[in-house]
């Protein structure tokens, strides 16, 4: 049956990977204890060394047994933690690495995009390396030429074009990149992580131009970390872990997939601090942020996502969920709370034991520093059923968030950032509520 | 309804890529290689124009390279060492050699750091690998015929002109590009994964230039241990042709056919060694 597949295989499945596995030999000098070690000495020891220690040759499956199938006008979203195979399946679908096991078919033209601006040679124009940035993704001269001006238009770095890149700031870069293959046409899609790059504005407008691009009836394979755009761009989430499909269905499950296997999540019920009821229990706590896994590490405004497992069943009245989130120096700066989501997202038949529920937090605009989580569930009459405090790290990162050009945050205590703009007004007709004078007097 | 049927077949005649494990070389795909025309020609056009456009110098520079060399050796050989070349000036005689040794010197350093240093294309793209050596291998060509024209303004300066032997040059200069673009398949494979190929070259290739008889002249050959150094080094053969082409020096018939031989040979194991390596490029990096 598997080798009829192709003839079987229904027209709009545009994309067939049918158990694909891709080994790694690699030289290492002692057993790797995890798949990341595993990866790092992949990195680090491609090249043999000679050594007192005599290396061995190891093989590595970065990809195990995958198998799925992607239709026309379908958006499949490959999440994962690091290491997990996502790149190498991609590189494999593009065309770029082969699988040492099973095969894939592609029906239709397929435009990879791996990474922004691959081939931009600094001592060329902006211009000059559209065309050549336009070739190596697969565009033709004429293509080029014809889309030329919606490129430019796109990048906003008109006035800049005949000027070598080199002189571009990284910004510019990225967003004359974008503009190049975001002009691609292609029936298939696949796309790596580029959405991580540019300022936040930039980054809208690269996600409503894909989102333009994937309802235009193409089929896109996207692979990120960023649970995030994951969750926004696509239909389906395929979860991979250690090199093997973990989930493949609904994209909100699939980020809840992700989200309680990574090993992020900590687990509540060694929490000593507890308190309340105990009819309902968290179980764990996992904090992931559209950056990346690995240590959730974020820039303000943060997009971040807790996701709470717990044992629901034997609720009997309406309950709330909260979740605190605690600077180190404690005290609560910032509280989600169920019930101020008008969609009132506990009361599904759906939550039971074992369920996840995430909270997707769009903004979270804190001072660079170290936070944790704390979850409480609350009867409506504000009785605690349960209470863990201070589980789920995460990392706020120095950032320039008012775009003032300095890091913010950094000369005051306060934990909140909260956007607002000054004005001075010409004397004569300035009158402010109280005359400073007088109020001292 | 039928224009949905059309449609369908339009679909359907979409092109179908397998993906599967395959094993042993990959020989080059001349009409994948040919689909890729227009990205070959813009690297190429890139290669060129990144350096003669780059530095407001960039042609200068391609001329003041051979010139300094070419004062150097004169200096030295025909000045200290007292080298005298019957009845062809020195430097006349040097540059002849220079021309096409530079030209062959250059291609094998840019052919060979060529996948490296565009290391995201063989990374991030599917397009055909072997366009980046190839290109570098190309693009050097004008940088010869930049050095083949200060020769000609030297030479003409010291009442030298070119003969109708002058047509040789161009399935010489064939010759050597060969020669060189299967040494940068097999070096810039190599070079991916063993950067120590980018360390040794300069002074592998130092060590060549002295073994070549750019700005000295062979004595004349009786058969002896010489004889065959010189017939194993492909660059004698070229560079005396080269050379006979040019100055009407004495033709060198037998190290010439070894040289075309050892050039073909050498272009083929490049080739080998490529197909070989082309699978791993992109695990390698």
């Amino acid at each position: 049956m598997p080798s009829e597949r192709s003839q079987t295989m229904p027209e709009s499945v545009v994309v067939s990977a049918h158990s694909l596995g891709k080994r790694y030999q690699i030289w290492t000098h002692s057993r790797p204890t995890s798949l990341s070690d595993k990866l790092d000495h992949l990195v680090g020891a491609v090249r043999p060394r000679r050594n007192p220690e005599r290396p061995r040759r190891e093989a590595i499956w970065a990809l195990e047994d995958v198998t799925f199938d992607v239709r026309r006008g379908e958006v499949l979203g490959i999440i994962g933690p690091n290491g997990a195979g996502k790149s190498t399946l991609l590189s494999i679908l593009a065309r770029i690495t082969e699988p040492t096991t099973g095969h894939a078919e592609i029906h239709g033209r397929v435009s990879s995009l791996l990474e922004v601006g691959t081939g931009f040679h600094p001592e060329l124009s902006g211009r000059d390396n559209i065309f050549l940035n336009g070739a190596i993704l697969g565009m033709s001269r004429r293509e080029v030429e014809e889309k030329y001006d919606e490129i430019v238009e796109f990048s906003g770095v008109r006035d800049f074009i005949d000027m070598p890149v080199k002189r571009y700031s990284s910004g510019m870069f990225v967003r004359l990149g974008f503009a190049v293959a975001a002009h691609l046409d292609p029936e298939i899609l696949l796309l790596d992580e580029v959405l991580a790059v540019g300022d936040r504005a930039f980054q809208e407008k690269c996600l409503a131009r894909i989102s333009e691009i994937v309802h235009s009836g193409r089929a896109v394979i996207f692979v990120s970390h960023d649970v995030a755009s994951v969750a926004r761009l696509c239909d389906r989430g395929l979860v991979l872990n250690s090199g093997r499909v973990v989930f493949d269905g609904a994209v909100d499950e699939a980020v809840a997939a992700y989200l309680s296997s990574t090993p992020l999540g900590v687990d509540a019920n060694a929490a000593v601090d507890r308190e309340g009821t105990g009819e309902l229990r968290v179980d764990r706590i996992a904090v992931a942020s559209a950056q990346g896994d690995g240590v959730v590490r974020a820039e303000s405004p943060a997009e971040i996502f807790v996701a709470l497992r717990g044992s629901w069943t034997g609720r009997t009245e309406p309950l709330r969920l909260q979740l605190g989130i605690h600077s180190t120096f404690g005290g609560m700066h910032v509280l989600f709370s169920t019930d101020y989501d008008p969609s009132h997202p506990l009361d599904t038949p759906e939550l039971g034991d074992g369920s996840v529920v995430v909270c997707h937090v769009d903004e979270l605009p804190l001072k660079p520093g170290r936070y944790t989580v704390s979850a409480t569930i609350e009867r409506a009459g504000g009785e605690i059923v349960d209470r863990v405090g201070d589980k789920g790290f995460f990392t706020i990162l120095p950032s320039d968030y008012f775009g003032t050009g300095i890091f913010a945050g950094d000369t005051h205590s306060a934990p909140v950032l909260v956007r607002h703009h000054w004005e001075v007004l010409p004397p004569a007709g300035a009158v402010v509520g109280v005359e400073v004078g007088e109020a001292i007097g | 309804m039928s224009a949905s049927i059309e449609a369908g077949t339009l679909e359907r005649s979409s092109p179908t890529i397998l993906i599967r494990p395959t094993s042993g070389p990959i020989p080059p795909r001349l009409k994948e290689l040919w689909a890729y025309r227009e990205l070959f020609l813009i690297l190429v056009w890139r290669d060129i124009k990144v350096r003669y456009a780059q530095t407001k110098l960039g042609f200068a520079w391609m001329i003041f390279q051979p010139l300094a060399l070419l004062l150097v050796y004169t200096f030295a050989f025909s000045h200290l060492a007292r080298v005298t070349i019957p009845g062809i000036p020195y430097p006349v005689f040097a540059l002849a050699g220079l021309t096409l040794w530079i030209y062959a010197s250059r291609a094998v350093f840019t052919g060979s750091e060529s996948l490296v240093a565009n290391i995201t294309i063989v990374t991030k793209t599917s397009a055909p690998r072997i366009l980046l050596p190839l290109a570098a291998n190309i693009s050097v060509i004008v940088d010869f015929l930049v050095t083949m024209v200060l020769y000609f303004v030297i030479a003409a300066l010291y009442g030298f002109f070119p003969t109708w032997r002058i047509v040789f040059a161009v399935p010489l200069l064939f010759a050597t590009f060969i020669l060189a673009l299967g040494l940068s398949l097999f070096l810039s494979a190599t070079n991916v994964r063993y950067r120590d190929v980018g360390q040794a070259l300069p002074f592998l290739m130092t060590l060549w230039f002295f073994l070549s008889p750019v700005a000295y002249q062979l004595q004349t050959p009786g058969l002896s241990w010489e004889t065959i150094v010189q017939a194993a080094n492909p660059m004698v053969g070229l560079i005396l042709a080269f050379r006979w082409a040019l100055l009407d020096t004495p033709a060198p018939h037998g190290l010439l056919v070894a040289a075309l031989l050892e050039s073909a040979v050498i272009f083929v194991l490049g080739i080998v060694r490529f197909a070989h390596a082309e699978r791993t490029l992109a695990d390698d990096a």
